[in-house]
């Protein structure tokens, strides 16, 4: 008769991890007896975990070390098949926003949605910028490259010297599409305005009605979405404005993004005689009066702050929306409208500074979309802290009061009474 | 907002149907109705509205009801209609009749809520007239002889403003200023004022097309494309968070201020003036 015994001294031990000798009674041996005498073996607690991550048993009896993984094998993923088309048949152009000066999510569908259109054709998909060099156009799709930086001045809106630097790209290679991204007032708007240009030339047509808002290619027919929920699926015309999620991002092969040069600067000067659009600069909007979900730059409070005065004045200083969390929303702190999470706003911002906000995951779950997060919090193992690409690890009350003093407006210079709404323009 | 010189430029606006965004009843398109209140404030009772289309639209009167509150009390509002089928290119018969009206400020929406609703009509009808176009504007600053100020909308809640040259067509941004209400004194009072002489011709364009309902654009899967069933499994499992972020502790505050503000200043959020 077999007894199951218990030893009641070992139960304690493994039900209390701060004991001395828990790891010993928590992870016994590989191989031991059993109560029928049976010699039992652990599969999972023999060998060690190897540098690719992978846990290998070697039974040649040389002591294997455990060796942390090197790298995730994850990121670093399969590599990619090299793409080179020499002498493509003709081009498809892409005219990525960029915008800050590199490819967007939206950029990156676009030229897997022109991947699709030029494969099995020996299209050469062609990526059109205004910006000089963008990096991971190589890795993004992009066979060839054309920069039409010196056509246009820098960073400020002048949609018709674009427009005229696309059209002389347009008589010098005759792309069989053009593709970009409709959103205003980027690519929906020069888009546009090339499709209406190009409708006027008798060789283009009715071809040169644009199709926008396409959602999806199928079969050679373009889906795209008109108004009064209904889709039209038509043939492909000359110029597509694709929608966000158009089409699947490269992700298996590499192309060259070699370099091409075309003559624009001789069609330009005829052109510009008169300039319509004048780019008088950005205005500067409150960015306490930005909704929420679309501002770009929020500093954002939690439980950690104690000096609240010095909060609104940091966020002030620093030209950042406020947020908040949870916790400092139903203390009393911060008013409804402020807070961050799964139960307030879901935030989009460039730049997320979360101070004294240990990150629940209703918190987390509202800045998923943030580009960059930085905490600074006392705490270096709470979740907000594994989230940020910066961590400070300080006093976010001192550390914000810091920040002020560096930028040569600390709190106690400031009158009690500034008036705030005289430099900004009233955005709301 | 500086007095409008409105006299010396007689504003248009370009309206159609619209419908509800939940309960699909017809109405006026939101982006429309906020250019019509744009209008308004720009030159009050001197605004001529006109659509292409159904004289029996019940939306129009929807735009007429918007004429109150105005300087001028027993002020009506008046639309153009220029009469044509859904089937027809409403692009020669505006450009046809703004060319005739002699008026050089054209406000729209940026695009239809019902038809083809590809926002383009602006666009062909500027080329068409050889006029300036602008999209996306929130504000209209100043209407001089020949330039107007405008404020333009940017992602991220940014403002832009932009000097146009005379005559233009502007299209309105949903984060304009609300319109106001509609109502049915000034909507009964307005006269439609049906444009005869005008013919309208087929859209060749859009023959072949095949409408049909609209689907539900399906969700993006995130795909992990691995042989290995660890590292798809890894994937699967993982949570969504910046790996490689960089953690620094043992930091005084002012340390960690000028941590925080080098990193500002590096991802160009923070510019370079402030000391």
């Amino acid at each position: 008769m077999n007894v199951r015994r218990i030893d009641p001294h070992a139960e304690r031990i493994r039900r209390n991890r701060l004991h001395p000798r828990y790891q010993e009674f928590m992870h016994p041996a590989w191989r031991w007896t059993g109560p029928n005498g049976v010699t039992r073996i652990d599969p999972h607690a023999i060998g060690a975990v190897g540098p690719n991550g992978i846990r290998r048993i070697d039974r040649s009896g040389a002591v294997v070390e455990a060796q942390p993984p090197t790298s995730s094998p994850i990121e670093s993923g399969p590599s990619r098949r090299m793409v080179v088309i020499d002498d493509p048949a003709g081009f498809v152009m892409v005219v990525p926003e960029c915008p800050e000066g590199r490819l967007s999510d939206h950029d990156r569908d676009l030229l897997g949605l022109a991947r699709q259109l030029a494969d099995g054709q020996s299209l050469a998909v062609t990526a059109v910028t205004f910006q000089g060099a963008v990096a991971g156009l190589e890795d993004a799709g992009a066979d060839r490259w054309i920069d039409l930086s010196a056509c246009v001045e820098g960073d400020c809106y002048d949609p018709e010297s674009r427009l005229a630097a696309l059209l002389s790209v347009e008589t010098a290679m005759t792309p069989r599409h053009w593709l970009f991204a409709d959103s205003f007032p980027g690519g929906g708007d020069l888009g546009r305005r090339l499709a209406a240009r190009l409708s006027r030339s008798s060789s283009h047509g009715a071809n040169a009605r644009a199709a926008t808002r396409v959602w999806q290619i199928a079969e050679g027919l373009g889906l795209s979405r008109a108004g009064g929920r209904q889709d039209i699926q038509r043939e492909l015309p000359l110029i597509l404005l694709a929608l966000p999620e158009c089409a699947e991002p490269v992700s298996e092969t590499r192309h060259e993004a070699r370099p091409i040069s075309i003559d624009a600067a001789g069609s330009m000067t005829s052109d510009m005689t008169a300039v319509g659009v004048v780019d008088l600069g950005r205005v500067a909007v409150d960015p306490q009066q930005i909704p929420l979900a679309q501002a770009p730059f929020i500093l954002s409070a939690g439980r950690g702050i104690g000096d609240w005065a010095g909060f609104h004045h940091a966020a002030e200083v620093l030209g950042a929306s406020e947020g908040a969390s949870r916790v400092a929303v139903d203390d009393g702190n911060m008013p409804r409208t402020r807070q961050v999470g799964a139960t307030g706003t879901f935030v989009s911002a460039s730049c997320y500074i979360a101070v004294g906000i240990s990150g629940a995951v209703q918190h987390l779950q509202g800045i998923a979309k943030c580009q960059r997060v930085v905490a600074i919090n006392r705490d270096p193992g709470c979740d907000m802290v594994k989230r940020a690409d910066l961590a400070l690890i300080a006093d976010g009350d001192a550390v914000l009061a810091a920040v002020c003093a560096r930028l040569g407006k600390p709190m106690a210079d400031v009158p009690a009474t500034e008036s705030r709404g005289e430099r900004y323009h009233d955005a709301a | 907002m500086t007095p409008p010189d409105a006299a010396a430029c007689p504003v248009v606006a370009l309206v159609s149907s619209g419908h509800h965004p939940v309960s699909g009843r017809p109405g006026r398109a939101r982006e429309d109705a906020r250019a019509v209140e744009m209008g308004l404030t720009l030159a009050g009772a001197r605004l001529q509205l006109v659509h292409a289309g159904n004289a029996e639209e019940p939306a129009l009167r929807d735009y007429l009801g918007m004429y109150h509150g105005l300087d001028d009390s027993a002020a009506q509002g008046e639309l153009a209609l220029l009469p044509m089928t859904t089937a027809d290119d409403a692009v020669p018969l505006l450009a046809t009749w703004l060319a005739n009206s002699g008026c050089r400020l054209v406000l729209a929406g940026q695009r239809a809520e019902c038809g083809e609703g590809s926002g383009l009509l602006p666009y062909l009808l500027a080329e068409r007239l050889g006029w300036t176009i602008v999209s996306g504007a929130a504000t209209i600053e100043r209407v001089g002889a020949d330039r107007v100020t405008l404020l333009q909308v940017l992602p991220q809640g940014q403002r832009r403003r932009l000097e146009v040259s005379l005559p233009c067509l502007i299209t309105v941004d949903a984060l304009a200023p609300p319109p106001r209400q509609s109502a049915f004194g000034p909507a009964r009072r307005g006269r439609i004022h049906v444009v005869d002489g005008l013919t309208a011709e087929e859209d060749s364009a859009s023959g072949e097309w095949r409408w049909q309902p609209a689907r539900a654009r399906p969700k993006r899967l995130k795909v992990v494309k691995s042989g290995n069933a660890r590292d798809r499994f890894r994937a699967a499992a993982a949570k969504s968070s910046a790996a490689g972020g960089q953690v620094l502790t043992d930091l005084t505050p002012e340390q960690a201020a000028d941590r925080l503000i080098a990193y500002l200043r590096e991802e160009k959020i923070l510019n370079d003036e402030m000391p």
